[in-house]
């Protein structure tokens, strides 16, 4: 593939980008990422895992404008990316962001609202929003009243109705058991493929990672930079039967054996990392 | 570090406080508003005579008494509905109908069965004391997690066993914090009870030098009811961190 | 209504009805407290020839303008402190210690500022409700999720914009804790201040009754004044109980 026609693939692109967040008065300054080069072609799903603390987060934010890098460049469509989350991404956080106050159609509707969309096209994309996270029979609910899994698909359709480009999510599914966060893994795969976006997902799960991704970057102890990253291969129309495949328990591997040590690195076990 | 920093700050809001008197001084005239330093020398004249020696006694008996109502009364009633569920579950919303109630409004009854004696000002401050003591207490008892009970009598500990070793530090803290709050309400109580009708104490005090234009003597007095309620407070605040931290 | 409901209900049936039968039989001397029934009756007639109408307005517009200033200047300083922490973590113990303090013993040194008339009782409102409304709103801010704010960004968010469609819809349950009380400590202070010295009002009209051995009239007025105090509180606190309800939060 020519340069050009590469270049034109790639979506959004972090470069020789670090984070230290300042001194404050308690604690000294902590370097946090890189430096580190991410790009992520178009269309692709990107999974980033790696041991805690590891500025998996940080990342994230950086590349959405939430953080300013300390140093490197940040681009989404060409354009730099600076203190502002530009138009076009959408951002799903590990923790519940649903707002209580709303009903979950409310809650749905509340970026377009805020545009001046026209109100029949707020309400077909919020119907639409909805039938496909199957939260429609509880529109008229309060957040209060639905689990925690049900919640984080609201916020899910809070950032579909917008219709994103580039789609990031930090851990969303942290706080879910594992069964309900292998089926949430195929409700984001279809997500996927109904809008065409590009994805980066942040997890500590291995096994999420290799099932869902396009590409697995394996991030190391703090100050987090990648040490390796794992293309899986699989086709576009997958779910998560894939587990049951040889190559996923030879990713799964192989990611482990990158992450390791840095796991146990960030546990504070020295000298256990050899061998 | 962050002890020498709030000391610090509460010097700062002290400071802040002096000025802010002293600007309302010279805004509203010296009869209205004595400046905090001829006040501050009335008070040091004025707290080591007889009459401020009686009238402080006054207060205090009446108050010490008060209080031994308050304890005593709110820490059985906050027991056994803490501990009698269905009586907690009933009475509560009472209790906190009452709490909530301006209390002055009873004081007529008070002063109707008891007249101008001791009797009415103790029963007075401990209409407002007892409440807080009882709802804390109740609710203190309520919350002691049900595993602390198993593990007890996994334990094979007997019933007294299980009050002493278990159930009380479990609730000291709680329970601590409802005699501070009762504390400064029956301190509140009283000196209420002296202001609206009463011949001596610190309360009787106040509105009488109010009645005599004496300004001086009535913010005296309110210094030191400041400086001793604030204290009291800081003391019972201390304690009740201490107690957190352990448990 | 629940079983512990109707239990309460017979509970407080039954001490009113003590209280009927003492008084009648004489156990208690009519001359101290009078039969319930008799309070009753004489409320409903005083409030029919409307002679204390003027001083019910009176005393119920002061504790709603006290009550107003408190809840609005409170949430504005409380506002206004979370926003720097320096000046909060300076003013804090002054918050724990000020109901510590019986604010009452500045009453009189108001009334010598200002003069016997409503500005002290005012004053004395919004002095001790004030400060409860402050406490809350730094709770309730403190108690925004964090996430919040950074949802905001991603919507791309203006301050007011997420001041006044995030943070305050978040903070609304302990900001009406806030209201709930400071109209709770307006009404005490307000009537407290009323009783020790006002030109007029409730809080005098009661102990003018009280001096002038008009047991009728006091009474009446006390039994007004505890059913208005006790039905506001109840309302505010249904209402609390509901929207907490609905935001899943446990109130106690």
């Amino acid at each position: 593939m020519t340069t050009a026609a590469a270049d034109a693939d790639i979506h959004a692109a972090l470069s020789g980008v670090t984070r230290v967040y300042p001194a404050t008065a308690a604690t000294p300054p902590v370097h946090a990422l890189g430096p580190l080069d991410l790009e992520l072609k178009r269309g692709e799903f990107f999974a980033v895992v790696g041991p805690s603390g590891c500025g998996k987060s940080t990342l994230l934010e950086v590349l959405a404008g939430l953080q300013q890098p300390s140093a490197g460049t940040v681009t989404f469509e060409g354009r730099a990316v600076a203190g502002k989350v530009p138009d076009g991404v959408g951002v799903v956080f590990q923790e519940d962001a649903s707002f209580p106050w709303m009903t979950v159609w409310d809650n749905a509707a509340f970026g377009l609202r805020r545009n001046g969309v026209a109100a029949a096209e707020i309400r077909r994309r919020v119907d639409d929003a909805l039938a496909f996270m199957g939260l429609t029979e509880f529109a008229p609910a309060y957040p209060a009243q639905l689990s925690g899994g049900m919640r984080q698909r609201v916020c899910i359709s809070r950032t579909l109705v917008l219709q994103p480009r580039l789609i990031l999510l930090d851990e969303p599914f942290g706080a879910l058991d594992a069964q309900t966060r292998l089926l949430m893994g195929d409700e984001v795969l279809r997500l996927w493929r109904r809008t065409g976006a590009t994805i980066l997902l942040i997890t500590h799960a291995l096994d999420e990672a290799a099932m869902l991704s396009d590409r697995i970057g394996a991030m190391s102890a703090r100050p987090g930079r990648f040490l390796d990253v794992v293309v899986t291969g699989w086709p576009r129309e997958r779910d998560s039967k894939i587990v049951s495949e040889p190559q996923f328990g030879e990713i799964t591997g192989r990611l482990w054996d990158n992450l390791r040590g840095e796991s146990m690195k960030s546990l504070g076990h020295r000298g256990m990392a050899a061998g | 570090m962050i002890a020498t920093r709030r000391a610090a700050d509460t010097a700062i809001i002290l400071i802040v406080l002096l000025l802010a008197w002293q600007a309302l001084h010279q805004l509203v005239g010296a009869t209205a508003l004595p400046a905090p330093v001829p006040t501050l020398a009335y008070l040091a004249k004025f707290v080591p005579s007889e009459r401020f020696a009686e009238n402080a006694w006054a207060t205090l008996v009446c108050f010490f008494y008060a209080l031994l109502l308050s304890y005593g009364i709110g820490l059985s009633i906050g027991v056994w509905m803490g501990i009698h569920r269905l009586s907690g579950a009933v009475g509560e919303p009472i209790l906190i109908s009452l709490y909530t109630l301006p209390k002055v409004t009873l004081y007529p009854v008070v002063l109707l069965i008891f007249g101008l004696s001791l009797s009415g000002r103790v029963t007075f401050g401990a209409m407002h004391g007892v409440l807080p003591v009882a709802l804390l207490t109740m609710s203190a008892i309520r919350n002691i997690p049900p595993v602390y009970l198993k593990s007890a009598r996994t334990l094979h500990l007997s019933g007294w066993q299980t009050i002493l070793t278990v159930l009380f530090p479990a609730t000291l803290p709680e329970i601590v914090a409802g005699l501070r709050i009762g504390f400064t309400l029956t301190l509140l109580g009283v000196l209420l009870a002296e202001m609206f009708a009463a011949k001596q104490g610190l309360g009787s005090l106040i509105i009488n030098a109010m009645q005599l234009m004496q300004a001086e003597e009535m913010l005296s007095v309110a210094v030191v009811l400041f400086a001793f309620a604030a204290l009291a407070n800081a003391l019972l605040l201390w304690i009740e961190h201490r107690l957190h931290r352990r448990v | 209504m629940t079983r512990v409901g109707w239990i309460r209900l017979a509970v407080l049936a039954i001490a009113i009805g003590l209280l009927e039968l003492c008084c009648r039989v004489g156990l208690i001397d009519q001359r101290v407290v009078i039969p319930p029934s008799e309070m009753a009756v004489a409320l409903v007639r005083l409030l029919i020839s409307g002679d204390a109408n003027e001083q019910i307005v009176r005393t119920f517009g002061i504790v709603i303008v006290a009550a107003l200033i408190s809840v609005v200047a409170g949430f504005a300083l409380g506002a206004v402190t979370h926003a720097l922490p320096r000046v909060r973590q300076s003013l804090d113990p002054f918050f724990a210690t000020y109901y510590a303090v019986p604010i009452f013993i500045f009453y009189p040194v108001m009334i010598v500022i200002f003069g016997l008339s409503a500005i002290p009782i005012v004053l004395m409102g919004v002095a001790t409700a004030i400060v409860a409304m402050i406490i809350a709103t730094l709770n309730g801010l403190d108690r925004v999720p964090r996430v919040l704010a950074k949802v905001a960004r991603v919507h791309r968010m203006g301050t007011i914009a997420t001041a006044l469609r995030l943070k305050l819809p978040a903070a609304a349950p302990h900001l009406f804790t806030g209201v709930k009380l400071a109209v709770s400590y307006a009404f005490i202070g307000v009537i407290a201040s009323e009783f020790i010295l006002a030109p007029a009002g409730l809080g005098r009209v009661i102990s003018d009754a009280y001096t002038d051995f008009n047991n009728r009239q006091m009474y009446a007025l006390m039994l007004l004044l505890i059913i208005v105090a006790t039905v506001v509180n109840m309302l505010l606190y249904v209402v609390d109980q509901r929207w907490a309800e609905r935001r899943g939060i446990a109130k106690p």
